[in-house]
């Protein structure tokens, strides 16, 4: 087994290696990870510590992320910001009712805004805060900018909530090479570590939100095969659960913000205990002078989460369904997530697939090592090895027809990337335009999915009902983001796409986000601007270049003479610092090599054809 | 860019016809999305992305009809320009939807009464039929009888979705 091919023998130059990162962007906890020679270890903060507190405060002069945000919790709790991985991609009426939130919201469609000292911020923004302490941090340990970062997601997260993601490490300044789901990030981790093969499941249970994977591991490739989830389950629901159990032990009222913080806190220290000891004692004074003092065993805690635990396992089953197999055909049980080592977690798992899970790696650590080996492999640093990822899109994707119904393009599963179309046609005499809703999830009302976008197809030419043919297009890409396009057939016209997420945040207000950033850290946006237009089109001269250095042959003389001018071009303006011309040099040289790019590919889809009969042969 | 004018069989090396070696299919996806994924392409130019993005894609979507019996033995025939998936005229012979019907009441009385064992023996029962379907169909392709294979595929396609229905069924009881 060759899973991973170590390295040549002679490393790179140091200046070859480029710096990359892996980001697990956890709701309770935050890690930055990177590949150093040739392996990958969790970047810990200038005090040693390899966790960052997934908690924001917007403090008078300041934004503290981390440990302080964290201490100053209970007393600020207004302007500071936990689990706000819960929030992303989520709208008002999602969190309506949820008063484990003691945020001041504010009301208003779309994105959800929280009322802060410094000002409404979206979770975007609030995540990005997050991400740009990971960056520092990965910045002053790589000692230079990073060219590239891998920021996992949950497998189950919506295309929503991964594009807000996407959008919070645009914030933040990150090149993000992809979004990885983490169950397949943990993966990644073991499977290169335990050189193993087989059909293995993983099960993440982060502090927010639950993750089940089936991925079957062949010679290099990791192959998903079904995911499933419960995008709001985690360990913050067990220490919900806990400080519920307090409250009705100790007989007390409704707790202020600051108590039910301090109460919090001290629920999940009990909980961390009971993953040792057989009990817990929880003792601690209130403002008004109350004290609590009470002792939780093992046992007691295991009866009052049930409930919890056997939601973990319904979308296991659906997931080994999914996969047509059964809990016995899985070869290994990996363990991600902190919550995972609650012992009533590791018995329900052992119990449900018959096996002891694996935990030979640390459960809060995996997903980041294993993004941080994407990303170097994704920046093409050369001890990287040889395997492939691929991943699955987890929830079905369609949009909403007559009756409110869901018509689905793209099944939940699928592997990405994924192109599917769909024809539709007008339902009136004269129709000119046309409404699409883009919907996610599995029900068959377009009430019971997810809402992700609207949008409208116009300037039909009046004709019959029925006789336009409107072609719906959706895309997937690798990072399992979704985008539409639809053409009316017959005329050729195109959507006049205005998408209006239904919970996310426009292009322009990215971009308005992104001006106030800079203002705000004395950056000049048009140096970033710049600076990134060179970053882009380096990579475009690189690349072509080297494909001209092994594909040269597949050029007339014509069209190498064309390429080596539009590279010439783009050289000149490189050193330069005309942005405008720059970009649009490089995307000359891009058409310039819209032909050979297609003839290398097809010579290398040819080669495996080849390779493939010369296999039958022997 | 791969080139778009070659059926799903070409695209993965494979004689037009219906059986397939499921091993060989597997072996040549992985190593196609080896030559064509995305990620294979982080560091190249716009373009390369883009084309990679489209092949890899592509790659999927045949990899999907070819590995699924019934899929391919659709697209077979719609390469032969017979649709077999129109839903228009879903004409089925009498007999054979009555039988489902009768099937689906069974299913849906099963279901109501959370009987996982009436749900496992109407799925086997159900997936009995299917085999006897495949067989047929692989038979009527391979003799060239394609309108004839056509009519059975439907029956097949229809069967199945009875199936997962049915299965779907049982799963939801389970997390109930």
């Amino acid at each position: 087994m060759t899973l991973f091919q170590i390295a040549e023998p002679e490393a790179p130059p140091p200046h070859a290696i480029k710096r990359a990162i892996g980001i697990d962007l956890g709701t309770t906890n935050s890690l930055v990870a990177t590949v150093r020679d040739g392996v990958a270890i969790v970047l810990p903060d200038e005090r040693g510590r390899p966790l960052l507190p997934s908690v924001v405060r917007f403090a008078e002069r300041s934004v503290d992320v981390g440990y302080e945000a964290l201490a100053r919790a209970p007393e600020d709790s207004h302007n500071t910001i936990a689990s706000v991985k819960r929030l992303m991609g989520r709208g008002l009426d999602d969190v309506a009712g949820d008063r484990r939130y003691p945020y001041r919201f504010v009301e208003g469609e779309g994105v959800i805004r929280i009322a802060t000292r410094a000002g409404l911020r979206t979770p975007v923004e609030v995540s990005a805060e997050i991400l740009k302490a990971l960056r520092a941090r990965a910045e002053s340990s790589l000692a230079g900018p990073i060219d590239g970062a891998v920021v996992t997601v949950p497998a189950y997260f919506d295309d929503g909530q991964r594009q807000a993601t996407r959008d919070a490490a645009k914030l933040a300044g990150l090149p993000v090479l992809r979004l990885l789901n983490e169950p397949t990030a943990a993966a990644i981790a073991y499977g290169l570590d335990n050189a193993s093969e087989g059909t293995y499941a993983v099960f993440d249970l982060g502090g927010g939100t639950f993750d089940i994977s089936i991925l079957r591991l062949t010679r290099g490739v990791f192959e998903v095969l079904a995911t499933n989830g419960d995008p709001a389950l985690g360990g913050d629901d067990f220490d919900h659960c806990l400080f519920r159990w307090v409250l009705e032990q100790s007989r007390l009222p409704p707790l202020s913000a600051t108590d039910a913080r301090h109460l919090l806190g001290k629920a999940r220290e009990a909980k961390e205990l009971l993953s040792r000891d057989d009990a817990a004692p929880i003792v601690g004074m209130l403002l008004d002078g109350g004290r609590i003092d009470v002792t939780l065993s093992a046992a007691t805690f295991t009866e009052i989460t049930r409930t919890l635990v056997a939601r973990t396992l319904a979308p296991v089953r659906r997931a080994l369904r999914d996969a047509k197999l059964a809990a016995a055909d899985i070869d290994g049980v990996v363990l991600v997530g902190g919550a995972t080592r609650m012992p009533q977690i590791r018995r329900a798992v052992a119990e449900c697939f018959g096996q002891a899970p694996l935990t030979n790696l640390d459960p809060d650590e995996v997903v980041a090592i294993g993004a941080a080996i994407q990303a170097n492999k994704l920046v093409g640093n050369r001890d990287s090895g040889d395997w492939l990822l691929l991943d699955v899109i987890p929830l079905s994707l369609g949009l909403e027809t007559m009756g409110g119904l869901v018509e689905k393009i793209v099944p939940r599963n699928a592997t990405i990337p994924v192109t599917r179309a769909q024809e539709f046609t007008t339902f009136t005499d004269g129709q000119t335009a046309m409404a699409l809703h883009v919907v996610q999830g599995e029900r068959e009302k377009v009430t019971d999915c997810r809402s992700l976008a609207r949008f409208e197809l116009r300037g039909i030419p009046p004709m019959i009902a029925g006789a336009a043919r409107i072609g719906v297009s959706f895309d997937v890409d690798a990072d399992g983001l979704l985008s539409v396009s639809a053409r009316e057939q017959r005329t050729g016209v195109e959507a006049s796409i205005v998408v209006k997420p239904s919970y996310g945040l426009t292009d322009g207000e990215i971009a308005r986000m992104l001006q106030e950033s800079f203002a705000h850290a004395g950056d000049d946006a048009q140096a970033r601007a710049l600076a990134e237009a060179r970053v882009d089109a380096q990579r475009t001269v690189t690349a072509t270049k080297s494909a001209l250095a092994s594909d040269a042959d597949l050029l007339d003389a014509d069209e190498r003479t064309a390429i080596d001018r539009a590279l010439a071009d783009v050289e000149r303006l490189l050193g330069g610092d005309d942005r405008h011309a720059l970009s649009a040099a490089a995307a000359a040289l891009n058409a310039a090599t819209e032909g050979f790019a297609s003839r290398r590919m097809n010579r290398g889809v040819a080669r495996v054809l080849a390779g493939k009969r010369v296999d039958a042969l022997e | 860019m791969i080139d778009f004018s070659r059926n799903h069989f070409e695209l993965f090396g494979l004689p037009l016809r219906y059986p397939i070696d499921g091993r060989v299919l597997e072996q040549t996806y992985r190593a196609l999305q080896g030559a064509v994924h995305p990620d294979r392409y982080a560091g190249a130019t716009d373009t390369e992305k883009r084309l990679a993005l489209q092949a890899s894609a592509r790659v999927n979507e045949a990899y999907r009809t070819l590995r699924d019996p019934v899929a391919r033995a659709e697209y077979l025939l719609s390469l032969h320009h017979i649709d077999a998936t129109a839903e228009d005229d879903m004409r089925l012979p009498v007999a054979f939807l009555s039988r489902q019907i009768e099937r689906r009441e069974a299913m849906e009385e099963a279901g109501a009464a959370r009987d996982l064992r009436a749900l496992s023996m109407l799925i086997d029962d159900v997936r009995g039929e299917a085999v006897d379907l495949a067989a047929e169909v692989a038979r009527l392709l391979d003799d060239g009888d394609l309108n004839a294979a056509r009519a059975r595929v439907r029956e097949w396609r229809f069967l199945v979705k009875v199936a997962d229905d049915c299965d779907a069924l049982r799963v939801a009881d389970v997390d109930r």
